[in-house]
Protein backbone atom coordinates (compact mmCIF):
# COMPACT_ATOMS: atom_id res chain seq x y z
CA UNK A 1 0.00 0.00 0.00
CA UNK A 2 2.67 2.48 1.11
CA UNK A 3 4.68 1.28 -2.48
CA UNK A 4 1.38 2.07 -4.37
CA UNK A 5 0.84 5.69 -2.61
CA UNK A 6 4.55 5.85 -3.58
CA UNK A 7 3.69 4.89 -7.31
CA UNK A 8 0.65 7.32 -7.55
CA UNK A 9 1.42 10.25 -5.52
CA UNK A 10 3.28 11.65 -8.71
CA UNK A 11 0.37 11.78 -10.93
CA UNK A 12 -1.99 13.95 -8.56
CA UNK A 13 -1.30 14.49 -4.72
CA UNK A 14 2.21 15.73 -5.63
CA UNK A 15 2.26 16.48 -9.31
CA UNK A 16 5.47 17.88 -9.96
CA UNK A 17 4.65 20.30 -12.31
CA UNK A 18 0.69 21.18 -11.15
CA UNK A 19 0.93 21.23 -7.48
CA UNK A 20 4.81 21.04 -6.78
CA UNK A 21 5.40 24.01 -9.32
CA UNK A 22 8.88 22.11 -9.26
CA UNK A 23 11.21 22.72 -12.91
CA UNK A 24 9.25 25.49 -14.75
CA UNK A 25 11.52 26.60 -16.46
CA UNK A 26 12.14 23.73 -18.87
CA UNK A 27 8.05 22.88 -18.47
CA UNK A 28 7.45 25.88 -20.01
CA UNK A 29 10.38 26.27 -22.69
CA UNK A 30 10.54 22.87 -23.89
CA UNK A 31 6.31 22.12 -24.05
CA UNK A 32 5.57 24.11 -27.81
CA UNK A 33 4.73 20.29 -28.88
CA UNK A 34 3.24 17.15 -27.36
CA UNK A 35 6.36 15.22 -28.59
CA UNK A 36 8.80 17.68 -27.16
CA UNK A 37 6.70 17.18 -23.94
CA UNK A 38 6.92 14.00 -23.94
CA UNK A 39 10.51 13.67 -24.42
CA UNK A 40 11.50 15.80 -22.71
CA UNK A 41 9.17 14.18 -19.69
CA UNK A 42 11.26 10.75 -20.44
CA UNK A 43 14.37 12.08 -20.43
CA UNK A 44 14.12 13.72 -17.07
CA UNK A 45 12.76 10.62 -15.46
CA UNK A 46 15.74 8.53 -17.08
CA UNK A 47 18.06 10.93 -14.54
CA UNK A 48 15.50 11.35 -11.68
CA UNK A 49 15.16 7.15 -11.69
CA UNK A 50 19.22 6.73 -11.82
CA UNK A 51 19.95 9.77 -9.36
CA UNK A 52 17.62 8.79 -6.70
CA UNK A 53 18.65 5.67 -6.93
CA UNK A 54 22.29 6.27 -6.67
CA UNK A 55 22.18 9.07 -3.82
CA UNK A 56 20.03 6.58 -1.56
CA UNK A 57 22.72 3.77 -1.90
CA UNK A 58 25.52 6.36 -1.30
CA UNK A 59 22.99 8.24 1.61
CA UNK A 60 25.41 6.86 4.66
CA UNK A 61 28.59 7.61 2.85
CA UNK A 62 28.03 11.34 1.77
CA UNK A 63 28.61 13.69 5.19
CA UNK A 64 25.96 16.23 5.52
CA UNK A 65 28.14 19.64 4.92
CA UNK A 66 28.55 18.19 1.47
CA UNK A 67 25.76 16.40 0.03
CA UNK A 68 24.74 18.82 -2.28
CA UNK A 69 27.90 18.96 -4.14
CA UNK A 70 28.19 15.28 -4.22
CA UNK A 71 24.88 15.02 -5.38
CA UNK A 72 25.08 17.75 -8.12
CA UNK A 73 28.30 16.23 -9.30
CA UNK A 74 26.31 12.26 -9.39
CA UNK A 75 23.01 14.23 -11.61
CA UNK A 76 25.31 16.25 -14.09
CA UNK A 77 26.86 12.65 -14.88
CA UNK A 78 23.88 11.15 -15.33
CA UNK A 79 22.77 13.81 -17.49
CA UNK A 80 25.92 14.28 -19.72
CA UNK A 81 25.91 9.90 -19.95
CA UNK A 82 21.86 10.85 -21.26
CA UNK A 83 23.49 13.32 -23.15
CA UNK A 84 25.77 11.30 -25.03
CA UNK A 85 23.65 8.75 -25.55
CA UNK A 86 20.88 10.68 -27.24
CA UNK A 87 23.49 12.48 -29.40
CA UNK A 88 24.60 8.76 -30.71
CA UNK A 89 21.16 7.44 -30.88
CA UNK A 90 18.73 9.52 -31.19
CA UNK A 91 20.06 12.32 -32.77
CA UNK A 92 16.62 14.00 -34.23
CA UNK A 93 15.18 14.17 -30.65
CA UNK A 94 18.37 15.36 -29.86
CA UNK A 95 18.39 18.75 -32.03
CA UNK A 96 15.07 20.15 -30.62
CA UNK A 97 15.67 19.48 -27.28
CA UNK A 98 19.69 19.66 -27.26
CA UNK A 99 19.89 22.69 -25.64
CA UNK A 100 17.49 22.21 -22.49
CA UNK A 101 19.17 18.17 -21.65
CA UNK A 102 21.68 19.75 -19.60
CA UNK A 103 19.70 22.09 -17.71
CA UNK A 104 17.76 18.90 -16.12
CA UNK A 105 20.90 19.18 -13.99
CA UNK A 106 19.61 22.29 -12.67
CA UNK A 107 16.13 20.93 -12.86
CA UNK A 108 14.87 21.38 -9.18
CA UNK A 109 12.57 18.14 -9.37
CA UNK A 110 16.10 16.46 -9.62
CA UNK A 111 17.18 17.81 -6.45
CA UNK A 112 14.42 17.96 -4.54
CA UNK A 113 13.72 14.64 -4.80
CA UNK A 114 17.20 14.14 -3.78
CA UNK A 115 17.23 15.95 -0.89
CA UNK A 116 13.09 15.39 0.23
CA UNK A 117 13.45 11.63 -0.40
CA UNK A 118 16.24 9.92 -1.65
CA UNK A 119 18.20 10.55 1.30
CA UNK A 120 15.91 8.77 3.51
CA UNK A 121 14.39 5.80 2.05
CA UNK A 122 15.66 2.87 0.83
CA UNK A 123 17.05 2.27 -2.99
CA UNK A 124 13.43 0.28 -4.07
CA UNK A 125 11.79 3.17 -2.81
CA UNK A 126 13.98 5.66 -3.85
CA UNK A 127 13.58 4.05 -7.08
CA UNK A 128 9.64 3.61 -7.37
CA UNK A 129 9.94 7.70 -6.31
CA UNK A 130 11.77 8.61 -9.24
CA UNK A 131 9.50 6.69 -11.80
CA UNK A 132 6.49 7.98 -10.19
CA UNK A 133 7.86 11.70 -10.39
CA UNK A 134 9.27 11.35 -13.72
CA UNK A 135 6.01 10.06 -15.21
CA UNK A 136 4.31 12.38 -13.34
CA UNK A 137 6.44 15.25 -15.11
CA UNK A 138 6.15 13.01 -18.28
CA UNK A 139 2.42 13.59 -17.60
CA UNK A 140 2.37 17.03 -16.79
CA UNK A 141 4.59 17.84 -20.01
CA UNK A 142 3.04 16.12 -22.46
CA UNK A 143 -1.02 17.42 -21.42
CA UNK A 144 0.82 20.96 -21.59
CA UNK A 145 2.57 20.44 -24.91
CA UNK A 146 -0.62 18.74 -26.13
CA UNK A 147 -2.68 21.58 -25.44
CA UNK A 148 -0.10 24.36 -26.48
CA UNK A 149 0.49 22.47 -30.09
CA UNK A 150 -3.22 22.61 -30.54
CA UNK A 151 -3.90 25.43 -30.31
CA UNK A 152 -0.97 27.32 -31.47
CA UNK A 153 -0.20 24.91 -34.34
CA UNK A 154 -3.49 22.89 -34.94
CA UNK A 155 -1.70 19.70 -35.13
CA UNK A 156 -1.21 16.97 -32.34
CA UNK A 157 2.11 14.91 -31.98
CA UNK A 158 2.88 16.58 -35.48
CA UNK A 159 -0.32 15.12 -37.46
CA UNK A 160 -1.72 18.71 -38.42
CA UNK A 161 -5.55 18.94 -38.45
CA UNK A 162 -6.56 22.16 -39.60
CA UNK A 163 -4.65 24.41 -42.43
CA UNK A 164 -3.00 27.29 -41.79
CA UNK A 165 -1.96 29.16 -38.88
CA UNK A 166 -3.76 28.81 -35.17
CA UNK A 167 -3.66 30.88 -32.06
CA UNK A 168 0.16 31.68 -32.51
CA UNK A 169 0.37 32.92 -29.25
CA UNK A 170 -0.02 29.63 -27.67
CA UNK A 171 3.49 28.66 -29.29
CA UNK A 172 4.85 31.13 -27.85
CA UNK A 173 5.92 32.26 -24.30
CA UNK A 174 3.19 34.01 -22.88
CA UNK A 175 1.09 30.72 -23.99
CA UNK A 176 2.84 28.38 -21.96
CA UNK A 177 2.53 30.64 -18.91
CA UNK A 178 -1.62 31.12 -19.74
CA UNK A 179 -1.67 26.96 -20.20
CA UNK A 180 -0.24 26.54 -17.55
CA UNK A 181 -2.49 28.77 -14.98
CA UNK A 182 -5.68 27.26 -16.46
CA UNK A 183 -4.14 23.79 -16.04
CA UNK A 184 -3.07 24.27 -12.18
CA UNK A 185 -6.38 25.96 -11.84
CA UNK A 186 -8.13 22.44 -12.87
CA UNK A 187 -5.63 20.58 -11.05
CA UNK A 188 -6.74 22.68 -8.07
CA UNK A 189 -10.67 22.45 -8.22
CA UNK A 190 -9.87 18.42 -9.14
CA UNK A 191 -7.65 18.19 -5.88
CA UNK A 192 -10.22 20.21 -3.81
CA UNK A 193 -13.13 17.84 -4.89
CA UNK A 194 -11.32 14.06 -3.91
CA UNK A 195 -10.34 15.55 -0.38
CA UNK B 1 22.85 4.19 10.06
CA UNK B 2 23.33 7.92 10.03
CA UNK B 3 25.24 9.83 7.41
CA UNK B 4 28.73 9.86 8.39
CA UNK B 5 30.59 12.90 10.53
CA UNK B 6 31.32 16.32 8.88
CA UNK B 7 35.02 15.82 9.78
CA UNK B 8 37.52 17.24 6.74
CA UNK B 9 38.51 13.88 6.06
CA UNK B 10 34.99 12.27 5.38
CA UNK B 11 34.46 14.70 3.09
CA UNK B 12 36.98 15.10 1.01
CA UNK B 13 36.40 11.20 1.01
CA UNK B 14 33.23 11.64 -0.48
CA UNK B 15 33.44 14.45 -2.98
CA UNK B 16 36.78 12.66 -4.02
CA UNK B 17 35.39 9.13 -4.57
CA UNK B 18 32.37 10.46 -6.10
CA UNK B 19 33.62 12.73 -8.38
CA UNK B 20 36.67 9.95 -9.58
CA UNK B 21 33.59 7.53 -10.55
CA UNK B 22 31.70 9.95 -12.77
CA UNK B 23 34.89 11.22 -14.15
CA UNK B 24 35.21 7.10 -15.21
CA UNK B 25 31.85 6.27 -15.84
CA UNK B 26 31.69 9.61 -18.37
CA UNK B 27 35.19 9.42 -19.84
CA UNK B 28 33.67 4.90 -20.90
CA UNK B 29 30.31 6.40 -22.03
CA UNK B 30 31.88 9.12 -24.17
CA UNK B 31 34.15 6.81 -26.04
CA UNK B 32 31.30 4.47 -26.43
CA UNK B 33 29.26 7.46 -28.24
CA UNK B 34 32.09 9.07 -30.02
CA UNK B 35 31.54 6.77 -32.69
CA UNK B 36 27.99 6.35 -33.24
CA UNK B 37 27.75 10.37 -32.55
CA UNK B 38 30.30 11.36 -35.50
CA UNK B 39 28.50 8.46 -37.72
CA UNK B 40 25.12 10.15 -36.91
CA UNK B 41 26.46 13.84 -37.75
CA UNK B 42 28.07 13.08 -41.15
CA UNK B 43 25.06 10.49 -41.97
CA UNK B 44 22.99 13.80 -42.01
CA UNK B 45 25.31 15.63 -44.00
CA UNK B 46 25.40 13.12 -46.54
CA UNK B 47 21.54 12.74 -46.49
CA UNK B 48 21.40 16.90 -46.82
CA UNK B 49 23.99 16.69 -49.61
CA UNK B 50 22.34 13.71 -51.85
CA UNK B 51 18.77 16.07 -50.67
CA UNK B 52 20.38 19.04 -52.74
CA UNK B 53 22.15 18.06 -55.60
CA UNK B 54 21.35 15.52 -58.67
CA UNK B 55 22.49 12.11 -58.94
CA UNK B 56 26.72 12.09 -58.39
CA UNK B 57 29.35 9.64 -58.41
CA UNK B 58 31.90 11.16 -56.74
CA UNK B 59 32.26 13.79 -53.60
CA UNK B 60 35.21 16.47 -52.58
CA UNK B 61 35.20 18.32 -49.74
CA UNK B 62 37.13 21.75 -49.82
CA UNK B 63 36.87 24.86 -47.50
CA UNK B 64 36.46 28.40 -49.27
CA UNK B 65 36.50 31.54 -47.56
CA UNK B 66 33.18 33.67 -47.53
CA UNK B 67 33.02 36.15 -50.27
CA UNK B 68 31.03 38.39 -48.08
CA UNK B 69 33.43 41.58 -47.58
CA UNK B 70 34.32 42.09 -44.38
CA UNK B 71 34.37 38.09 -43.26
CA UNK B 72 36.80 35.45 -42.83
CA UNK B 73 34.49 32.55 -41.90
CA UNK B 74 35.65 29.57 -43.95
CA UNK B 75 32.35 28.06 -45.68
CA UNK B 76 32.47 23.93 -46.47
CA UNK B 77 31.91 22.93 -50.35
CA UNK B 78 31.07 19.43 -51.12
CA UNK B 79 31.97 19.71 -54.72
CA UNK B 80 29.75 17.00 -56.97
CA UNK B 81 31.64 15.17 -60.30
CA UNK B 82 29.77 12.46 -62.41
CA UNK B 83 31.60 9.45 -63.57
CA UNK B 84 33.21 11.07 -65.72
CA UNK B 85 34.71 13.69 -63.58
CA UNK B 86 32.56 16.55 -65.07
CA UNK B 87 31.68 19.38 -62.36
CA UNK B 88 28.18 18.91 -61.62
CA UNK B 89 27.15 21.05 -58.74
CA UNK B 90 27.97 21.88 -55.75
CA UNK B 91 26.42 21.33 -51.76
CA UNK B 92 27.65 24.48 -49.83
CA UNK B 93 27.20 24.04 -45.78
CA UNK B 94 26.02 27.85 -45.60
CA UNK B 95 25.11 29.56 -42.15
CA UNK B 96 24.01 33.11 -40.83
CA UNK B 97 24.12 34.41 -37.79
CA UNK B 98 21.04 36.82 -38.43
CA UNK B 99 18.63 34.14 -37.11
CA UNK B 100 16.29 35.04 -34.41
CA UNK B 101 17.67 33.25 -31.82
CA UNK B 102 21.05 32.21 -32.85
CA UNK B 103 22.86 30.31 -35.80
CA UNK B 104 21.27 28.77 -38.91
CA UNK B 105 23.10 26.22 -40.79
CA UNK B 106 21.91 25.54 -43.94
CA UNK B 107 23.01 23.24 -46.95
CA UNK B 108 22.45 24.80 -50.62
CA UNK B 109 22.94 22.87 -53.51
CA UNK B 110 23.99 24.93 -56.22
CA UNK B 111 24.62 23.58 -60.13
CA UNK B 112 27.41 24.21 -62.08
CA UNK B 113 25.77 27.21 -64.13
CA UNK B 114 24.99 28.37 -60.90
CA UNK B 115 20.98 27.37 -60.45
CA UNK B 116 19.96 26.40 -56.88
CA UNK B 117 18.92 23.10 -56.85
CA UNK B 118 17.59 22.77 -53.45
CA UNK B 119 17.77 23.72 -49.70
CA UNK B 120 18.11 21.35 -46.91
CA UNK B 121 18.01 23.10 -43.64
CA UNK B 122 20.77 21.87 -41.12
CA UNK B 123 20.31 23.13 -37.80
CA UNK B 124 18.32 25.99 -36.47
CA UNK B 125 17.27 27.45 -33.16
CA UNK B 126 14.18 29.49 -34.13
CA UNK B 127 10.71 30.14 -33.01
CA UNK B 128 8.67 26.73 -32.81
CA UNK B 129 5.83 27.62 -34.59
CA UNK B 130 6.76 30.57 -36.85
CA UNK B 131 10.36 30.80 -37.72
CA UNK B 132 10.93 26.91 -37.66
CA UNK B 133 8.52 26.93 -40.30
CA UNK B 134 11.43 27.38 -42.80
CA UNK B 135 12.47 23.33 -42.81
CA UNK B 136 8.80 23.55 -44.72
CA UNK B 137 8.65 22.77 -48.70
CA UNK B 138 6.22 26.11 -48.50
CA UNK B 139 8.94 28.38 -47.52
CA UNK B 140 12.08 26.72 -48.98
CA UNK B 141 10.57 25.48 -52.58
CA UNK B 142 10.28 28.59 -53.38
CA UNK B 143 14.22 28.90 -54.00
CA UNK B 144 14.20 25.99 -55.89
CA UNK B 145 15.81 26.06 -59.66
CA UNK B 146 16.15 30.11 -59.38
CA UNK B 147 19.07 31.79 -60.47
CA UNK B 148 20.02 34.92 -59.28
CA UNK B 149 19.56 37.11 -62.40
CA UNK B 150 16.29 36.74 -62.62
CA UNK B 151 15.48 36.41 -59.30
CA UNK B 152 16.47 38.75 -56.29
CA UNK B 153 16.90 36.52 -53.18
CA UNK B 154 16.04 38.57 -50.71
CA UNK B 155 12.53 38.80 -48.68
CA UNK B 156 9.43 41.22 -50.60
CA UNK B 157 10.02 43.23 -47.66
CA UNK B 158 13.51 44.41 -48.79
CA UNK B 159 12.38 44.51 -52.65
CA UNK B 160 13.11 40.83 -53.42
CA UNK B 161 11.30 37.88 -55.55
CA UNK B 162 11.07 35.89 -52.11
CA UNK B 163 7.91 35.99 -50.09
CA UNK B 164 7.93 35.45 -46.19
CA UNK B 165 7.04 33.54 -43.68
CA UNK B 166 4.24 34.82 -42.14
CA UNK B 167 5.22 36.52 -38.54
CA UNK B 168 8.83 35.55 -38.85
CA UNK B 169 10.74 37.98 -41.02
CA UNK B 170 13.42 37.93 -39.14
CA UNK B 171 13.99 34.01 -39.81
CA UNK B 172 12.99 34.60 -43.33
CA UNK B 173 16.03 37.12 -43.60
CA UNK B 174 18.17 35.14 -42.11
CA UNK B 175 17.73 32.41 -44.42
CA UNK B 176 17.52 34.65 -47.36
CA UNK B 177 20.88 35.58 -45.75
CA UNK B 178 22.62 32.52 -45.43
CA UNK B 179 21.88 31.47 -49.10
CA UNK B 180 22.95 34.92 -50.75
CA UNK B 181 26.37 34.12 -48.79
CA UNK B 182 26.38 30.50 -50.34
CA UNK B 183 25.67 31.51 -53.76
CA UNK B 184 27.74 34.62 -53.54
CA UNK B 185 30.93 32.60 -52.18
CA UNK B 186 30.23 30.05 -55.13
CA UNK B 187 30.22 32.82 -57.96
CA UNK B 188 33.68 34.06 -56.82
CA UNK B 189 35.04 30.65 -56.39
CA UNK B 190 33.23 28.57 -59.58
CA UNK B 191 36.45 28.94 -61.81
CA UNK B 192 38.26 26.58 -59.46
CA UNK B 193 36.11 23.74 -59.65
Amino acid sequence: MANWNNLTKGFFKENPVFVLLLGCCPTLATTTSAINGLSMGLATTFVLILSNMCISLLKNFIPNKVHIPCYIVVIASFVTVLQLLMQAYLPSIYETLGLFIPLIVVNCIVLGRAEAFACKNSIGASAIDGISMGLGYSMALTILGSIREILGSGSIFGWKFIGGDAILVFVLAPGAFIAMGYLIAIMNRLLKKSK
Amino acid sequence: MAAKKDTLINMFVALFVICVVSGGVLGVVYNATKEPIAAAETAKKTEAIKNVLPEFETLKDITVKSAVAGEDAEIPFYLAYDADNNFIGAAVETFTNKGFSGNISLMVGILADGTLKNISVLQHAETPGLGSKMSEPAFKDQFNDKRADSFNFKVKKDGGDVDAITAATISSRAFCDAVNRALLTFENNKGGF
